[in-house]
């Protein structure tokens, strides 16, 4: 996974609220046995109107989204954040996120920011304009006009993201305690394994 | 003594492995249900990585998502192609994956295929107080029996092969509690439907929802699952509902669950998964099950619920702005304007099925309402998909499958069908459904499609009447 520390580019200003997993990715796209190449259906319901954002030059290829509340809400597809990052998005900035979704990007190297309405739409104003940054290591979100936001992330995501890490060789690490979990597991309940 | 703990911090508390300093903690997870979309990267995954299947006799795996509905054999009994390329590839790398890596497979034409969350319960493979996974996000629904279960994406699917745990950060609770008795012709449905109307999309995010109550003791297994199933429509990462004797019933003697001397043992414990008394929720609604009527959405949000007696509601009406602007733009995706009676709105698909809605009982409600009935003439297509194979054969053997197809409706082969517009069922742009599946989403049952989600009642009376329908004025 490419490490993520400071992004700086033009921020995409959709703004809306509950934007969900068939928006990003519609089922169609799901299709597939493997992740690459599915930028060209991300969003593919708004980029059906050739005045969308997505496609107008400024935005192509922009490294951030800002969001309304609850993105990336509905289906659990992970294809989302495939997606995403496929059209080249490293960031995501919205006031909230499904819990699904989050965990996904995060799995991606994408980063969702957490930020208040009011900074949202602070953000949206420059973004018509001018690019945003983005430090992860100080956890903030500035801009060319002095406005500074900082953000929360969880600290073990935080970690992740910044050395690129993959989860799986981390829990490999607790090897020896899962092995002692199911030990217990089969000793004190063992009818928790399939009858048959 | 010990602090009273809540249902999910029970469960929870049980599945920790390793606890982490920064809060998060390795889970153990007790099933992991597996299906040909979200895996086929997974099983790559491990490939690529050399990494083996951790605990394949915890793993299930049953395709459902892209199988067409339509016979799987031909009259010889030879299976049937299936004609989509991606979807015949993703079936072939689950056919493949499944022996390579060890796990349990249910083929497509095995009398036990179905949908995961049908099948789940059904085998008896889904227990009260473990923690089930599985890349869909309605794998809340097994909550309905005392699970922690929750969707995962496909990263985490590879992780659970690999290692058989998740790293997860603990959930706040909440308790959504229905007290008294439903009215006729109000189904687990319409309370699901009514619950996320009342709470909003966004109302459980960050939490896991416990249903309690008399309203939910009441119901049978199936309406437990229909609830629990829909607990992420409401934003929440897994709904529970408490195991009792209805539970243990419903699961005795299913092929996976505990026999003999090991099925007291499992009751004795599942007898101890309920909320302590003095056990704090962080966020309590109360719902008066009185007030729930049969309820149909009019937008494209689970949350955009009305009782099918009112009426299209104008978004000037909402209060909040961003909400205002959302419903403006429903509307314009539904064709529907404000103020326009929801009995008054024709419908011209049926979609009876989905994890949501495809359980013997469902299948029963459904029937008894069209029986004797004919589908009206601008109903096109009107499609009854049972949730496995197993509720076929049984509703075969009521006669309810005759029921449906002399009223006109087709009976169909197992599968997530009409849910999702990802196999050859799919909602016309512009059409409408009244559909018994949890989503209704833009596009969710096909471009530019159009859902009413209902209950199954509730689509059977669509089916007849060609419009949306109260219930109650055809079970009179
Ligand atoms: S029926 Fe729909 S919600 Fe249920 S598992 Fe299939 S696609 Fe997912």
């Amino acid at each position: 996974m490419t490490p993520l520390n400071e992004v700086d580019g033009r921020a995409i200003p959709l703004g809306l609220k509950n934007i969900d997993t068939d928006v990003i990715i519609p089922a169609h796209w799901l299709k597939t046995t493997s992740r690459e190449g599915m930028g060209k259906g991300a969003f593919e319901g708004l980029r059906a109107d050739p005045a969308n954002l997505f496609d107008n030059p400024p935005y192509q290829g922009a490294p951030i989204l800002i969001a309304g509340d609850n993105f990336g809400c509905g289906s659990s597809r992970e294809h989302a954040a495939w997606a995403l990052g496929d059209l080249g998005i490293r960031v995501v900035i919205a006031p909230s996120y499904s819990d699904i979704f989050s965990g996904n990007a995060v799995k991606n190297g994408i980063l969702p920011v957490v930020l208040p309405q009011a900074a949202i739409d602070r953000l949206m104003e420059v973004a018509a304009t001018d690019p945003v940054h983005i430090d992860l290591e100080n956890q903030t979100v500035t801009t060319m006009f002095q406005d500074r936001f900082t953000f929360d992330i969880d600290p073990f995501r935080k970690m992740c993201l910044l050395e690129g890490l993959d989860e799986i060789s981390l829990t490999e690490k607790s090897d020896a305690a899962i092995g002692d979990y199911e030990q217990k597991l089969d000793a004190e309940r063992p009818w928790m394994r399939p009858a048959a | 003594m010990t602090r009273p703990r809540t249902l999910y911090e029970k469960i929870w508390d049980a599945h920790v492995v390793e606890q982490r300093p920064d809060g998060t903690a390795l889970i153990f997870i007790d099933r992991h249900l597996v299906h040909e979309v979200t895996s086929p990267q997974a099983f790559a995954g491990l490939r690529a990585s050399g990494r083996i299947v951790r605990r394949p006799d915890l793993t299930l795996a049953v395709p459902d998502h892209n199988l067409p509905t339509t016979a799987r054999r031909d009259a010889s009994g030879h299976r049937l192609p299936i004609a989509d390329a991606e979807s015949a590839a993703q079936l072939a790398a689950l056919e493949k994956n499944a022996p390579e890596f060890g796990i349990r497979y249910i083929d497509a034409v095995a009398p036990e295929q179905g949908i995961v969350h049908v099948v789940g319960p059904e085998q008896g493979f889904s227990l009260p107080g473990t923690t089930i996974v599985c890349g869909d996000s309605h794998t809340a629904c097994h909550g309905g029996i005392g699970a922690l279960a929750f969707g995962i994406g496909t990263s985490e699917v590879e992780h659970v092969l690999a290692t058989q745990t998740l790293l997860l950060q603990p959930s706040k609770a909440m308790e959504v509690r229905v007290e008294g008795e439903v009215g006729p012709g109000v189904s687990a449905k319409d309370i699901i439907l009514h619950i996320t109307g009342t709470i909003g999309a966004a109302g459980g995010t960050g939490h896991v929802i416990e249903y309690t109550g008399s309203a939910i003791r009441s119901l049978s297994i199936e309406g437990r699952l229909t609830i629990s199933n829909m607990a992420i429509e409401g934003g929440a990462r897994a709904g529970l509902i408490a195991p009792d004797e209805t539970t243990f019933e419903y699961l005795k003697g299913r092929p996976y669950a505990p026999k003999g001397a090991d099925w007291d043992a499992a009751v004795a414990y599942w007898k101890s998964l309920t909320t302590d008394p003095g056990a704090t929720y962080d966020k309590v609604v109360v719902i008066d099950a009185a007030d729930i009527a049969p309820s149909v959405t009019w937008g494209t949000s689970p949350e955009d619920v009305v009782p099918i007696t009112g009426v299209v509601p104008d978004p000037a009406s909402f209060a909040d702005p961003s909400k205002q602007v959302a419903a403006a733009k429903s509307l314009a995706y539904m064709g529907l304007e404000p103020g326009t009676r929801m009995q008054d709105v024709p419908v011209e698909n049926i979609f009876i099925g989905s994890c949501t809605n495809s359980r013997i009982e469902d299948m029963r409600a459904a029937a008894a309402v069209i029986k004797g009935r004919k589908k009206a003439a601008n109903v096109k297509w009107a499609i009854v998909v049972p949730g496995s194979g197993l509720v076929k054969a049984q509703a075969e053997a009521e006669g309810l499958d005759r029921i449906f197809t002399d009223a006109g409706l087709e009976w169909r082969e197992p599968g997530c069908s009409a849910c999702l517009a990802m196999n050859p069922d799919k909602v016309p742009a512009g059409e409408r459904c009244a559909s018994t599946s949890n989503r209704n989403f833009v596009g969710r049952q096909g471009p530019g499609s159009r859902t009413h989600l209902v209950s199954p009642a509730m689509a059977a009376a669509a089916a007849v009447t060609g419009r949306l329908t109260d219930v109650r004025e055809l079970i009179a």
